[in-house]
């Protein structure tokens, strides 16, 4: 019988460990679109879900110095502008050093401080969270897509445009996703306090160890 | 409180993550891995690797050991029918504008390729000939074994892919050495050859 944060952490080893496996990693990395839109996003799952894994104390200390999720959201902000620098991203898919970094750095400081904050924003800092993620998408894809020149040494051009393609994509859905939400959805105006507490305790749907 | 506390943590980070930032891209300079590689060469220049290289003739040569005159050196495969052709179209009338300087052994054009198994002295003899090379200041070589090229790769900053038709993508450029046997500038595959020429009469005269 394992709880709900049990049960995340084991997700999160699991993930990590299949994106580790050698072939895995190799495949992943061969192709700009897999590294940037798969790997690298499900490094950030990882990071996400260990912050079930951040001691009760330990996350109210981390709350205290983070208002609004403010703080996590500039850790995670500054790291992932780091590894969308097309050399970071090049460096990575060659030098294993890069790649160690990578792995290493993406989940601890870009997911876990997400997972951390998420939380914690309220309306406006998600609103400007998810209008900055969406024109990122937008303005990257678009350079990726009509770039003339490789911008990584190790991928084909026809790879960089296929990943242009592909943001502008996820951008467009991201953005028709927040579009239904705004349209018919439900969005709390206040930093979901409730979700904080649940992050610390069972989930109160369930059971608690069942 | 907690808005002060705040306020300090996110200061703090706004600061490190632009000097981080500002490390990855050499002062907001590089962002790819290409123009890093010029920065680096410009700021620090790297002396040529020690690689024994066979020539189109078969004779053998050390790449260090070419000291005492400039170099312009580029990355080929001889089977290469767009991004070589136009390299070695670049070098074809390098020759020419740069005739005297190479025929007084001041300068040397020097091709290496990055496919020591196919392309053999004979592949690289015929490469030379398809360009109307006639015989003065222009080598094409190969490494002799993958260390060789390994090495060559790592110092010259050459990243080769193979394509989807069975050739290669690769970071193609035109790098010059100096007499003392140092990479100084890296310049775009696309220069015309007029002003490369002009660029290295330029380092000569200095």
């Amino acid at each position: 019988m394992i709880s709900v944060r049990q049960r995340s952490v084991l997700i999160a080893a699991v993930i990590f460990a299949i994106l580790l496996l050698p072939p895995v990693m190799h495949a992943l990395q061969a192709r700009m679109a897999a590294q940037m839109l798969v790997q690298i996003p499900l490094l950030i799952a990882v990071g996400y879900l260990l912050r079930a894994a951040v001691p009760q104390r330990l996350a109210a200390a981390i709350a205290a110095w983070n208002l609004n999720g403010l703080s996590g959201l500039l850790l995670a902000t500054f790291a992932a502008a780091f590894w969308m620098l097309p050399r970071s991203l090049d460096a990575a898919a060659s030098e294993p050093l890069f790649t160690l970094a990578k792995f290493v750095s993406v989940p601890l400081l870009i997911g876990l401080p997400m997972g951390l904050s998420w939380p914690c924003m309220n309306f406006v800092v998600r609103g400007i969270f998810l209008l900055e993620l969406i024109a990122m998408f937008f303005r990257l894809g678009w350079l990726y897509l009509i770039s003339p020149i490789r911008l990584c040494n190790n991928y084909l051009l026809d790879d960089q445009q296929r990943t242009g393609q592909y943001m502008l994509m996820i951008g467009g859905a991201i953005l028709l996703w927040v579009a239904i939400k705004l349209l018919w959805g439900h969005f709390d105006l206040s930093p979901d306090s409730q979700q904080v507490a649940r992050l610390h305790t069972h989930d109160p749907h369930r059971p608690a160890d069942r | 409180m907690s808005v002060l506390r705040t306020l300090a943590v996110s200061v703090s980070l706004i600061v490190l993550g632009l000097v981080t930032l500002a490390m990855a891209t050499d002062h907001f300079q590089a962002f790819t891995s290409e123009t890093a590689r010029r920065v680096e060469v410009r700021q620090h220049p790297r002396p040529l690797p020690p690689v024994t290289l066979e020539s189109q003739t078969g004779e053998r040569f050390n790449l260090a050991g070419l000291q005492g005159k400039w170099l312009v050196v580029d990355f080929i495969y001889t089977r290469c029918v767009t991004l070589c052709s136009v390299l070695g179209g670049t070098f074809a009338q390098l020759q020419n504008q740069l005739a005297t300087p190479l025929a007084q052994n001041r300068i040397q054009l020097l091709s290496i390729s990055f496919d020591p198994e196919r392309d053999t002295p004979a592949q690289l003899a015929d490469y030379l000939y398809r360009f109307n090379n006639h015989g003065t200041g222009w080598l094409a070589a190969r490494p002799l074994n993958a260390q060789g090229l390994d090495t060559l790769k790592h110092v010259f900053g050459v990243t080769v892919v193979p394509d989807n038709a069975g050739g290669y993508v690769h970071n193609d450029a035109i790098v010059i050495v100096d007499p003392a046997g140092r990479l100084v500038n890296i310049l775009d595959s696309d220069t015309p050859a007029k002003s490369v020429g002009e660029i290295v009469l330029r380092y000569l005269n200095r």
